[in-house]
């Protein structure tokens, strides 16, 4: 009687696995690597429930990408390396056509998955954070730092900088005090602002934090003690609403702090209160509000109660999940373009995103006029764009105070050829000739 | 003169630091020192305390109650959200685990940390939540004598004074309550304390609400220090190189090893970080803490354990 059970409940099991394959035949699966628990869950539940919603709003709205319904499943990794490496193992193979891409939003686990996806063949997508030197797609044909690398963010600050002290000539005896995350996020962009230094005869001070960032007053004592000139800010999570307090309890002002795009969000901010007014941060193009998107979100997605997000739609890093579900999305369009309208490979898929290219009326179509310039990707480019502004926090909102800065590929390009082609010799890879890519 | 100054000001800032870690230590060694049980989830504690205080103070300051009286009112909340938490531990947990050796009782608690982290974060939410209880701002002190000053942050005050009063309360409870007492008989050993008519469930429910006050005010300390967040959690890391110089056992202990690792590593960290790089706070206050070890494996202020074999 009891293996007659057991018979009938394999027999239904294995009807299942037959038939769960056969409801996504046409369904393109797009993994998401989130963080909705541990230290840095308050960045990470607004980019989750972004990428959630958008995926979402294509279905709704648009019954999928050309009619290719889009499947997706959050993976918790806690933004730990190991487990980000776990949650791409278990989640690579998944789907008719295995994983589209993956976005760590997490340089760590980005680190470990760039020698895996180059092997497994999936793109891996990290817009505004990753390998700097990723940008070179002759070498790292997987990785794309979509809009901005840690090199670009460290010329536009600097340009920033140089700005409000009159110019860069300005610069020369001056002292900039770097406080980073002692990871490979907070490390990397120390290679450009060395090159910087020498260049524009700025004093570096170079002060790591350690994770997850809860205990500063080493570091603030340390700045307090030095007088830097103005403190760049490397941080994520917890660690910058501290340094934000820290600045305010060494009486270190907050409007000579400019934060990196990662340390610029809203829980950056509010729990430093009114010690946070004044701070600035880098803008990787879009800040916060509302645009043409939000409102098909709000018409498709939660009018039908499936969206994720509450205090958090619309805030910085809930844009930024949106932004980069978006750029995603298009990349499987533009490679169906090439492969057909049907669920593809993370190899065809590759292509999509290598070729990528959103004019401003295109962007405008999408609902994302006002929070991204066109993005054109290449072969040789995969970073596709070097703009950024600064904002500043007032006590309730962030508001933009710049113009639009450019990263000067004068400086960063050097560094990008010489890392990159180490990379290349270390992992016997060779470069691709872009100008036979097509 | 400014050397001194700023060396002065490091070391007071790092006593005052290790004071803050000394609150969360607390916790661990009323529980250890009571129940001969190394609570794991003091940290989760912590947590739990902090956004149950925070939250109720949103609350019923939306309901129009003004500050103070809402302040009253969340602390009531929080400190019968860790009574409730207290007797669940108690008897769904620890109950169950009576006389089963130490090893065993701490990895109940190692379950009990993800259990309390995670329903802490369903029941009230994962965000940062800013808590506004002490002043944030700082002194600066002697500047006549040092250029700059000696920085004096008020809330580091603020700690030691909580400190101070939770060390006399819990040595007054400890030294002159028939509980207190008889935590110290429960603690030696379960069922001989249980065969004099101790009633064991009583003790451990007294001495995990205790704690769980404690963890109350190190929350309300450190969440006006960052905002009430997960990250919280991780002041247990903190507590720990602060016990092992303490002591388990000593109240005492945890506030001078407090003091000796706090002083420790942000003297490290700012002339011994500028030599060899920096960031080397976390590891050094463990490498102070292995240090007493090799010369004192009980920390400087722990009981002497001698046992029959």
């Amino acid at each position: 009687m009891i293996s007659k059970a057991m018979g009938l409940a394999l027999a239904a099991l294995g009807g299942l696995a037959a038939a769960a394959p056969a409801m996504a035949q046409n369904e393109q699966f797009i993994p998401i690597l989130s963080y909705r628990t541990g230290a840095y869950a308050v960045n990470g539940i607004p980019w989750a429930n972004a990428s959630a919603d958008y995926y979402n709003l294509l279905n709704e709205r648009d019954g999928g990408i050309n009619g290719v319904k889009i499947a997706f499943e959050e993976c918790e990794t806690g933004y730990a390396t190991d487990k980000g490496v776990e949650c791409y193992e278990r989640l690579k193979g998944k789907g008719p056509t295995g994983a589209a891409f993956f976005s760590p939003l997490s340089t760590g686990i980005t680190f470990a998955l760039t020698d895996k996806t180059l092997a497994d063949k999936i793109p891996i997508i990290t817009m505004g954070y990753g390998r700097a030197d990723s940008k070179n797609g002759a070498v790292f044909a997987w990785n794309f730092p979509y809009l901005g690398t840690y090199w670009t963010a460290a010329d536009i600050a600097v340009q920033h900088v140089a700005k409000e002290m009159g110019g860069e000539a300005n610069l020369k005896g001056k002292k900039i005090a770097l406080v980073y995350h002692d990871s490979p996020y907070g490390k990397e962009p120390i290679p450009t602002l060395e090159i910087l230094s020498k260049k524009l005869g700025f004093e570096l001070m170079q002060v790591p934090v350690t994770h997850p960032g809860v205990e500063q007053k080493s570091q603030w004592l340390l700045i307090r003690q030095s007088k830097p000139d103005y403190v760049l800010l490397w941080g994520w999570g917890v660690m910058n609403s501290t340094a934000i307090q820290e600045a305010a309890a060494v009486a270190f002002p907050r409007d000579k702090i400019i934060g990196v795009w990662w340390s610029g969000a809203e829980p950056d901010v509010v729990p430093a209160g009114a010690q946070a007014i004044g701070y600035k941060s880098l803008m990787l193009q879009h800040g916060a509000g509302e645009y043409a998107v939000h409102a098909d979100l709000k018409k498709f997605v939660y009018a039908k109660g499936k969206g994720l997000a509450k205090e958090d739609f619309s805030q910085v890093l809930y844009n930024r999940g949106l932004v980069n579900a978006m750029l995603g999305a298009e990349g499987i369009r533009a490679a169906q373009k090439k492969y057909g309208n049907k669920p593809l490979t993370g190899e065809q898929i590759r292509w999509g995103l290598e070729n990528l290219e959103l004019s401003e009326a295109r962007i405008k179509e999408l609902g994302f006029e006002g929070m991204l310039k066109p993005v054109k990707i290449t072969c040789a480019d995969h970073e596709g764009a070097r703009t950024g502004r600064v904002q500043q926090w007032d006590g309730k909102a962030w508001k933009e105070i710049s113009d639009w800065y450019t990263a000067r590929q004068e400086i960063t390009e050097p560094l990008v050829a010489d890392i990159s082609a180490k990379y290349a010799a270390e992992k016997k890879i060779t470069p691709r000739d872009c100008s036979k890519e097509s | 003169m400014a050397g001194f100054g700023s060396f002065l000001e490091v070391l007071i800032s790092g006593l005052l630091a290790g004071v803050l870690y000394s609150l969360v230590a607390l916790g661990y060694v009323l529980i250890y020192k009571a129940s001969g049980v190394f609570n794991y989830s003091q940290g989760a504690m912590v947590l739990l305390a902090g956004l149950a205080l925070v939250r109720a103070l949103g609350f019923f300051e939306s309901q129009g109650i003004p500050y103070a009286a809402a302040l009253v009112l969340a602390l009531l909340f929080a400190a019968a959200v860790m009574a409730l938490t207290a007797w669940i531990i108690e008897r769904f947990i620890l109950g169950p685990l009576v006389n089963q050796n130490e090893l065993t009782l701490f990895m109940s608690t190692i379950g009990a940390a993800f259990i309390l982290e995670g329903v802490a974060q369903m029941a009230f939410g994962s965000e940062v939540y800013p808590l506004r209880m002490f002043p944030k701002d700082a002194w600066i002190l002697g500047e006549a004598y040092f250029p700059g000053g000696i920085l004096i942050n008020k809330l580091d005050i603020w700690g030691g004074v909580i400190a101070a009063v939770l060390v006399a309360a819990i040595a007054l409870f400890f030294q002159r309550t028939k509980t207190g007492r008889a935590l110290r008989a429960v603690a030696d050993d379960h069922l001989a304390a249980q065969s004099v008519g101790i009633p064991i469930s009583w003790i451990w429910f007294v001495v995990w609400f205790a704690a769980g006050l404690v963890a109350l005010a190190a929350a309300s300390v450190w969440g006006t220090k960052l905002g009430v967040q997960f990250s919280i959690t991780f002041l247990a890391l903190k507590a720990l190189p602060v016990l092992i110089i303490g002591g388990f056992t000593s109240v005492p202990g945890a506030i001078a090893g407090g003091l000796i690792v706090g002083a420790g590593e942000k003297l490290a960290e700012i002339y011994l970080g500028a030599l060899i790089g920096g960031g080397i706070e976390y590891w050094f206050a463990y490498v102070l803490a292995l240090s007493v070890l090799m010369v004192r494996p009980q920390g400087l202020f722990g009981e002497r354990l001698i046992e029959r074999i």
